[in-house]
Order: structure tokens, then C-alpha cells, then sequence
């Protein structure tokens, strides 16, 4: 009698597991599902580039048959980018103008780093706000007034203005996530280096930058992202090719009037796209840590 | 006696002289933190806060710069059509995009926890990521190519399903819809990645608790997760509020504010205005429009942020 109630009891409890592991199941492979949904729908873009990069002119305006495929797959729109002297301009300009921005932007933002997060000043704390706030000024609220300020130094449609400018961008939330990083990193380690008589620069070099390495390298992802699509700037201050970056180049120069080289532009968006697809691929995730971090540790 | 007095004044004159080196510690370690800070405060100083206020006195000059107009430029812009337009579309943009931007966000978050951790995740991760690794403006440019009027892309799978071909940028309210799915396609994985990181640190704790008194998923939801992940919601949707609302790549690249000035918002109304037409002071005025909307968001993020950093401390 107890024994079949038993029985009954753990049958019963069987049912119930295997229902439970069912439905974990059921919700493990309905999110495969919507995710798999919406990877296709955040792809289509890209697959499109890359789809009409491959086509020839000939065959954009032909319109037969689906967009979305290529007949006669050519490597000929990348080839002509990489020849076409004012693309290699352009490119040149974007490493260049990113290299300089994000070397500037570091060395700024890990020493105002490394003093606001360990040697108060007065008004330290104010400063560190301040910064913050700077992080929320977007950059089409200056343009204007910055378009006079460039003007009066002479730096209409020059590269070396954009050197200049887009470290604002940059620098505030790179300190921003340094000084979180920083001030992570136990009191006691500086300490024990100053009562070793370290200096102050010893210590940010030997301890502070190689304990928060993953910090800068967040830091350093960001300030490459946002100097190598920033748009509005070298819009609104350059115009002449041989001063372009990408961004622009590709659509002032591809774009001639009416006539819409199709393929070729988006050949040269897949070309300008590389570089920061290839970092991601490598250091997202330092990145997203970073930007969590900076969101949720303040 | 005499001995022990000269002792305790070595003592005393020993002490002075190792609070006169503390102090002299102290003013050094200040000021090279003050030092430290120099090129940041130099280059906040010169291209944000002096652009700032050199902002509000060009917008209170006339077109050709040469006669001050107090506030006539911003009369004059509130009473232009274009610019209530400019206001409605502004508004309508940033709004509508961040709201449907943290719901996908957040749905895509949940679904993310509910797959397993590890390489997995990050594969998936890493592939809707992809919108928002690739350069705005180049994007916007293959958005552009999918819209256009003649080889539309999307038109094609229109026309296989036997519908109409759709004027994707050239009908007011079809071009608005178009800019602000442009937008949610961009940023929705910038909320993913926040909400799963949010998602993660809610301790699980918590939920087998829900769970032993009973509560149901959609209970644990709003009892659990949201109440957790509260702080969180609200920086990153009034952060995202500002950064939709300045936005200017994707309107500049895929309308320039067409068709009729139906899509301009205040950074492509400002760029035509100031830049274009050469109308420097109605352009900065243009701008500062945005300031005390921006200002709002930036204060509640600020708030947000220090609660949550005094939550973390305690």
C-alpha cells in the first residue's frame, strides 16, 4: 500500500520534472527562434552592401531579377576604390586624423583620470561632474559657433581641425570610465608604492595603467569609434577632397549630382566599416564591460 | 629637568616640522593633481564652454553679424511654420525612437538570459551588435540605397508579395517613419547590451524567492527585474533621449530634411540654416533650442547616476 503510494508519489514528481525540463526547453529554442528573427532583420543592411558591392554597374541598372542577389559577382568596385587616388586620400586621412585623436584623448583623459580619481584638488569633485556633463553635450549643439571659432584660426577645410575638435568628443567619457576603473583599484597598492617612494608618475605608470589595462583599452575603442564615424564636423568644415575623411569623402565623391555610383559606394562603405568591424570582433569585449561599467558603477 | 624640557622641545619643534612637510606633501600632491588635470580643463574650456557662450551672443546678432538683435532671431524662428515643424519632428524623432529602441532592447535582453552563458551568448551577441559597430553615416548611406525610389529594394519584396510600390522618402509621414526606423535599427543593441548587463546583476536569489511564494513570470517581471534594473532603464533611455534628439547623420544623409521640410530636426534645420545659407546667427539660435530639453535630460541623468553610485557604495 505505502509502497505504490510512494511509487505513484515519485512517478507524479517524474511527470512534473520532465514537464518542467520540457518547458525550460520550449523557451530555450523559442528564444533561439527570435533571436534568429531579429539577426536577420539587424543583417539585412549589411548583407545588402556587401550583395551590391559585388555588382557591376551594368548590372544595378538593369533591374532584372531580385536585388537582393548577384549574377555575376566581381571584385571590380574594390579594386577601382583601392586605385582611385581620392579614396586612398581619404583613407589615409581617417587613420591619420583617428591615430593622432586617440593618442591625444588618452593621454588627456588617463592623467585627469589618475589625478581626479587619487589626488583631490580643490574643486576636484565639481570637475568631475563637470566632465560628465561634457559627455552629454551631443556635438550638433557647438557646431555653429565652432564653425567661427575654426574660422578665426584659420582652419576651414583643414584636417588639423578635426585633430582639434574631436578630442572633445572623446576625451570626457574616457575619463569618465578611467576614473572608474582608478578608483577600483585598492588604496593600499599606491600606498605601499609611495612609502616605497615611487612618484606620482612611477605610479601611474607601473601600477595604476597596467591594473586598469582593460579600462584603457575600453577607452581606447571609444575614442577610435567616435573619431573614425564622426559625420557633422567634416561635413561642415571641409570641402575639399584632399583634406577628406571617409565619412564624407565616400559621399561627396561616389554622389556626383544626379548619377549614383550604387556599387562603388557601397563597396567603399564595406572598406570604411573594416576597421572597426575587425576591432570589435577582437576587444568587444572589453568595450561592452566598459560601457556597462560606466553606466552602472557611475 | 632642564634636560627633559630642551627633549620635549626637540619633540615639539620635530612634530612642527613633520606637519610643515605634511602640509607641503599635501599642497605638492594637489597641485600636481591640478597639473594633471590642465589639459582637460584647457580643452573643455576653450571648445565646450567658450563655444557655449560665444553660442547664445552670435544668436543675438543679425545674418550679417553686424548689429545686435537681442532675441529677435529666436522670435523669428518660433514664428516660422518650418520651424514648428522642425519642433513637432524633433520631438515625434527622439520620442518615438527611444521608446521602441528600449522596448526591442529590452525584449532582445531577456531573450539573450534565457540562452546559455558562454561562447554561445557571445556569438549571438557579437551578431546583433553588428548595427551598431558599422559607422552611422555609412549605414544610413545602404539605407538610402534600400529606399531609393527607382531600384528600391524593399519595393522588389513589395511587388513578389503582389503590393504597390511604396514612395519610401518622398511622402512626409512614410520619410519620417523611415528615419526613425533607421534610428531603432541603430541603436536598439546599445540598450541590449545595457539591459543584459542589468539583467546579469540582479541576484538569482531573488527570483527563486518570487518563485517559493508563487509568483508568476509576468509578477517576477514587474516585482523583480524592473524594480532592479529601475536605475539602469532610466539613464540609459534619458542617455539615449539625448543622443536621438541631437541627432544629424541620419536625417542630414537619408531626407536633408525633405520631402517639404517634413523631417528636419534642430541639427539639420541648424546645418541649412547656419552653414548652407550662411546664416550663422539663426543656426546657433537654431541650435540652442535643444539646450533646455538636453539640459532636463542631462540633470535627471546626473541624479541617476550619483543614486546609483551611492547604492553601489553602500
Amino acid at each position: 500500500m505505502s509502497a505504490t503510494t510512494a511509487d505513484h508519489a515519485r512517478t507524479k514528481a517524474k511527470t512534473r520534472k520532465n514537464s518542467l525540463h520540457k518547458q525550460r526547453l520550449w523557451a530555450l529554442w523559442g528564444s533561439y527562434a527570435a533571436l534568429s528573427v531579429f539577426v536577420v532583420i539587424f543583417l539585412v543592411p549589411p548583407f545588402y552592401t556587401l550583395m551590391t558591392s559585388l555588382k557591376s554597374s551594368a548590372e544595378i541598372s538593369a533591374q532584372t531579377g531580385s536585388p537582393w542577389m548577384v549574377n555575376h559577382p566581381s571584385l571590380d568596385n574594390f579594386w577601382y576604390l583601392i586605385t582611385y587616388p581620392n579614396f586612398q586620400t581619404y583613407y589615409i586621412n581617417s587613420v591619420l586624423v583617428t591615430i593622432v585623436t586617440v593618442a591625444v584623448s588618452m593621454v588627456i583623459s588617463v592623467l585627469a583620470a589618475f589625478s581626479l580619481a587619487r589626488m583631490g584638488f580643490w574643486g576636484s569633485q565639481t570637475l568631475s561632474t563637470g566632465v560628465f556633463l561634457t559627455y552629454l553635450v551631443p556635438p550638433s549643439l557647438l557646431f555653429i559657433p565652432l564653425f567661427q571659432i575654426v574660422g578665426m584660426l584659420g582652419l576651414i577645410n583643414n584636417l588639423w581641425c578635426l585633430i582639434l575638435l574631436y578630442p572633445t568628443l572623446a576625451v570626457p567619457f574616457c575619463t569618465w570610465i578611467m576614473i572608474g576603473y582608478f578608483s577600483s583599484i585598492p588604496k593600499e597598492l599606491d600606498e605601499a608604492a609611495l612609502i616605497d617612494g615611487a612618484s606620482y608618475m612611477q605610479i601611474l605608470t607601473k601600477i595604476f595603467i597596467p591594473v586598469a589595462m582593460p579600462g584603457i583599452i575600453a577607452a581606447t575603442i571609444f575614442a577610435f569609434t567616435v573619431s573614425w564615424g564622426a559625420f557633422l564636423y567634416p561635413l561642415a568644415y571641409l570641402y575639399t577632397s584632399n583634406q577628406m575623411v571617409l565619412t564624407v569623402g565616400i559621399i561627396s565623391d561616389l554622389i556626383r549630382g544626379d548619377v549614383f555610383q550604387w556599387g562603388k559606394i557601397m563597396a567603399a562603405c564595406l572598406l570604411a566599416s573594416l576597421p572597426p568591424i575587425v576591432i570589435y570582433a577582437f576587444l568587444m569585449d572589453y568595450y561592452v564591460a566598459g560601457l556597462t561599467a560606466g553606466a552602472t558603477k557611475g | 629637568m632642564a634636560d627633559s624640557s630642551s627633549m620635549t622641545a626637540t619633540m615639539a619643534s620635530g612634530s612642527a616640522q613633520r606637519a610643515g612637510s605634511m602640509k607641503r606633501f599635501a599642497q605638492r600632491k594637489s597641485t600636481m593633481g591640478f597639473l594633471l588635470c590642465l589639459p582637460l580643463i584647457l580643452l573643455i574650456a576653450c571648445f565646450v564652454v567658450y563655444p557655449a557662450f560665444y553660442a547664445i551672443y552670435l544668436s543675438m546678432l543679425n545674418k550679417k553679424m553686424t548689429a545686435f538683435v537681442g532675441l529677435g532671431n529666436f522670435a523669428f524662428l518660433l514664428k516660422r511654420h518650418t520651424f514648428q515643424l522642425v519642433i513637432f519632428q524633433s520631438c515625434l524623432f527622439a520620442v518615438t525612437s527611444v521608446v521602441l529602441k528600449a522596448l526591442l532592447g529590452f525584449i532582445l535582453a531577456h531573450l539573450m538570459h534565457n540562452i546559455p552563458d558562454g561562447t554561445n551568448q557571445k556569438i549571438w551577441r557579437g551578431l546583433l551588435l553588428v548595427p551598431w559597430v558599422i559607422p552611422l553615416a555609412l549605414s544610413t548611406l545602404t539605407w538610402w540605397w534600400m529606399f531609393d525610389p527607382s531600384y528600391s529594394a524593399f519595393n522588389w519584396v513589395l511587388n513578389q508579395f503582389g503590393f504597390d510600390n511604396v514612395p519610401w522618402l518622398g511622402v512626409g509621414w512614410i520619410a519620417r517613419v523611415c528615419t526613425i526606423a533607421v534610428n531603432v535599427w541603430y541603436g536598439t543593441p546599445f540598450f541590449m547590451i545595457m539591459y543584459l548587463a542589468a539583467l546579469k546583476s540582479v541576484p538569482e536569489q531573488l527570483y527563486e524567492a518570487a518563485a517559493i511564494d508563487g509568483a508568476s513570470t509576468v509578477q517576477k517581471l514587474f516585482f523583480v527585474t524592473l524594480p532592479m534594473m529601475r536605475n539602469i532603464i532610466s539613464i540609459t533611455v534619458l542617455f539615449s533621449l539625448i543622443v536621438t534628439f541631437a541627432d544629424f547623420d541620419i536625417v542630414r544623409i537619408l531626407t536633408a530634411g525633405g520631402p517639404q521640410d517634413l523631417t528636419h530636426v534642430f541639427a539639420t534645420y541648424a546645418f541649412q540654416v547656419g552653414i548652407q545659407s550662411g546664416d550663422i546667427p539663426l543656426g546657433a539660435a537654431d541650435s540652442l533650442f535643444m539646450f533646455p530639453i538636453l539640459a532636463c535630460a542631462a540633470f535627471f541623468v546626473l541624479r541617476g547616476v550619483t543614486q546609483r553610485t551611492k547604492e553601489i557604495a553602500t
